[in-house]
């Protein structure tokens, strides 16, 4: 066991899938209610926070330090939102105002006072997952890396608030008017939401940096939400997807002996362009093929209609031949062509010398088109 | 040091020039974009710069500012193009979009980061200045590179003026016009990826967002005309820009983008209080002045009230008489009017407390209050 956590690489993948799993559980919620921004604007902001904390009490992690810090990140959005709602200010440019003060103030403070601290400027942005295995502490007989322990903590935390409050959050998210009706407290449950989100960012800071930590919070959810039209199918993804891009990305960056953080993260990015290009169903090639089909099926619509159509008059000579689909419908010849054969392949329509004619399944088809009413009815 | 010799230090007067150049770039194109409700695209869009930053630097295997500078403008314009994408070919929504790309491209920075420091040249490169800004660190020649930059930018807006004010302000209208409604959008988002590369070294990548739109969100509480506020987001860019840098070349290891940061939010925080007409204590006190008038009227409309239903013309009316009609204390309104000549103190019975009349001005007042408001009821 003690083997197990001495194992660096071992240590890094575990939290590196704590942290993934912790954030996606929240981020769908945040999607959904399209305030994805307010992570990036709180695990920004809560630099402010950790530095605080720090100055005031010396704790630089453990429970002082992910509560207190957690504060600033609601702090954010209390600011955020008061701006919005004094009407002079939008809330994108809201957003924009409040957080880049507060981690500015954080910067400032961290080189004035906390030179010596392992939280420098470089941690706040980058993290330094690679290194979590050096600091321990003794838990149960065991030494335990400490960012485990608190992610572990953590990750517990959320899941306990997400499986305990799924119907509350849900409705909340879909319908708040609704739940507020129902005395669900919407506002609280979103509240307490970017709560835990902040206490996230704050006990997962160290590992990825503030930016990144965004990227996991984002990026597996909306993956998810291309692949999915269900909010416990969107949840397990986000997890699913995450805890693919910290193994891959682990595998790769330490084959290429790079940034272990950053490369989890770029993973998640090629996971969301692996499913915007590739997704079943709303997937961009799904959809252009979905399209297509579509052009093709009304192209033999087409097709039969104007069978059909002439089917009975003096005019068949003239109108159901192939040189027709040319001049009246205004197809191209090798689309004249390319509509006849499928027609012809799929048992619509029936080549007498020139002459076109239907079949009978083409016929109920043309019928069913003209006079819908009738279909089913008889 | 004295103010002179401040003035006259190489190094600083650099500082200073760089500081109003970016002050300006990101004043006028941060109108646009806060205009536009894009407040957040240059988050990212500074964001995804760091990218482009590191690969200029391997490119050139210097830190050459050119490339550097290049990279960063082709890294924020790709950035720029996966939100349009995601939004326009993806179920999702601007915020979620934004922040992915924000993440994503900051997570392969962050790697290439990592790729550079290998080599060994991170250190001397000083790459890590493009993070928070490093105002002490800009040459001579560096400016002239970003005085193109700004003058093609400026020039740019200018030039095209009228049509990128129309798209801003009713782009349905623009395209009723003929004009190119999307290449004119597209180039004011890729211009803020300009501002963002002249803010580089002053700046940062990670607090460029806030140079976006904080000058322009003060600007725009001062006046509602698009002229005067992009000259006024200018002017506050660069003052802010100035202070900032002057601040942080002064005082050792102050990072500047934090310290500029914080200079245009002390901007806007003036700004969203104190603005004429639009600032939260322009309008307290604004209210506080009608609230005043209103009750100086209702107190004339009393007395006059009273005087015809004792067909007096001076009755003297007690003032706890006043005080009962209207259920709050009249007599700073009363001391108010008797300032203004339009009512007197008047001696009724001794021990009765303070009686007033009314003066002919005041009933002449009075009578036209009255009429104005439909009382004819007295």
């Amino acid at each position: 066991m003690q083997a197990l956590l001495d194992s660096p690489g071992l240590m890094i993948v575990a939290t590196g899938l704590l942290v993934g799993a912790a954030a996606a559980l929240l981020g769908p919620f945040l999607i959904l209610r399209r305030n994805a921004m307010l992570s990036d604007a709180i695990s920004h902001s809560i630099v402010f926070g950790i530095v605080t904390v720090w100055l005031l009490t010396g704790a630089a992690s453990g429970p002082v330090q992910i509560l207190g810090a957690a504060l600033t990140g609601v702090l954010t959005v209390v600011l955020t939102e008061a701006l919005a709602a004094s009407g002079r200010v939008r809330d994108d440019a809201a957003i924009g105002l409040v957080f880049p003060v507060l981690f500015s103030a954080g910067v400032l403070l961290l080189n004035l006072y906390a030179r010596e601290v392992h939280i420098d400027a470089h941690t706040v942005l980058l993290g330094e997952i690679g290194f979590v295995w050096l600091d321990t502490v003794g838990l149960a007989g065991y030494q335990v890396p400490n960012a485990l322990v608190w992610m572990g903590a953590m990750t517990a935390v959320n899941a306990g608030f997400v499986a305990l409050f799924w119907k509350e959050l849900k409705l909340a998210t879909f319908d708040p008017v609704l739940a507020h009706a129902f005395g669900f407290r919407p506002r609280l449950m979103f509240y307490l939401l970017l709560f835990l989100l902040s206490g996230t960012a704050v006990t997962a800071f160290d590992a990825v940096g503030a930016i990144l930590f965004v990227a996991f919070v984002i990026v597996p959810p909306a993956t998810a939400y291309l692949l999915t039209d269900r909010l416990v199918a969107m949840v397990l993804l986000g997890v699913a997807i995450s805890a693919f891009s910290t193994l891959s990305g682990y595998g790769v960056a330490t084959a290429w002996d790079v940034s272990i953080g950053g490369m989890m993260a770029a993973m998640t990015g090629l996971c969301l362009a692996a499913a915007f290009l590739f997704g079943p169903r709303y997937g961009l090639i799904a959809g252009m093929r979905r399209r297509a089909g579509e052009a093709v099926a009304s192209e033999t619509r087409a097709l039969v209609v104007h069978l059909a159509a002439h089917e009975q008059g003096a005019e068949r000579a003239e109108e159901n031949v192939s040189g027709a689909m040319r001049s009246h419908l205004g197809w191209t010849k090798a689309q004249a062509r390319r509509v006849l054969l499928r027609g012809l392949d799929e048992g619509l329509v029936t080549r007498d010398g020139a002459l076109l004619g239907l079949t009978p399944k083409g016929r109920a088809e043309a019928e069913a088109l003209i006079e819908p009413w009738r279909r089913g009815g008889g | 040091m004295s103010l002179f010799a401040l003035l006259a230090d190489y190094t600083l007067q650099n500082v200073a020039i760089g500081a109003a150049i970016l002050g300006a770039v990101s004043g006028v194109l941060g109108s646009f974009a806060v205009l536009r409700q894009q407040s957040l695209v240059g988050d990212a869009l500074s964001h995804a710069a760091l990218p482009g930053v590191c690969l200029g630097f391997l490119v050139a295997g210097t830190r050459d500012l050119g490339w550097i500078m290049a990279g960063a403008l082709g890294s924020g314009g790709l950035a720029a193009l996966a939100i349009l994408g995601l939004t326009r070919f993806s179920r999702l929504k601007t915020d979620a979009a934004i922040g992915a790309a924000l993440s994503i491209f900051f997570a392969v920075g962050v790697v290439l980061l990592t790729v550079i420091q290998r080599r060994g040249g991170a250190s001397q490169a000083g790459l890590e200045t493009f993070l928070f800004g490093q105002a002490a660190a800009i040459l001579r020649q560096d400016l002239w590179i970003m005085g193109a930059i700004a003058a093609a930018a400026l020039g740019a807006v200018a030039l095209f003026w009228k049509e990128f004010k129309l798209v801003t302000f009713d782009p349905v209208f623009a395209r009723t016009l003929g004009l190119p409604v999307a290449v004119l959008e597209v180039a004011l988002t890729v211009m803020v990826a300009l501002a963002v590369v002249v803010g580089l070294q002053m700046v940062g990548v990670v607090l460029m967002a806030a140079m976006v739109i904080a000058p322009a969100v003060a600007a725009r509480q001062w006046t509602r005309r698009l002229g005067p506020m992009v000259w006024l987001a200018a002017a506050i860019g660069i003052g802010s820009g100035i202070a900032g840098a002057l601040v942080s070349a002064l005082g050792p290891g102050l990072a500047t983008g934090p310290l500029i940061v914080l200079s245009a939010s002390a901007a806007v925080a003036v700004s969203i209080l104190f603005a004429p007409g639009r600032g939260i204590v322009w309008e307290a006190v604004e209210r506080a002045r009608e609230r005043r008038a209103l009750r100086g009227r209702q107190v004339l409309a009393t007395l006059l009230r009273l005087a015809r239903e004792h067909d007096d013309p001076s009755y003297p009316a007690e003032q706890g008489m006043l005080d009962l009609y209207h259920g709050l204390g009249t007599r700073a309104a009363l001391e108010r009017l008797e300032g203004r000549g339009q009512v007197a103190r008047t001696a009724h019975m001794p021990g009765e407390g303070r009686h007033w009349r009314l003066t002919p001005a005041g009933r002449e007042e009075a009578e036209r209050v009255l009429a104005e408001f439909g009382g004819e009821r007295g």
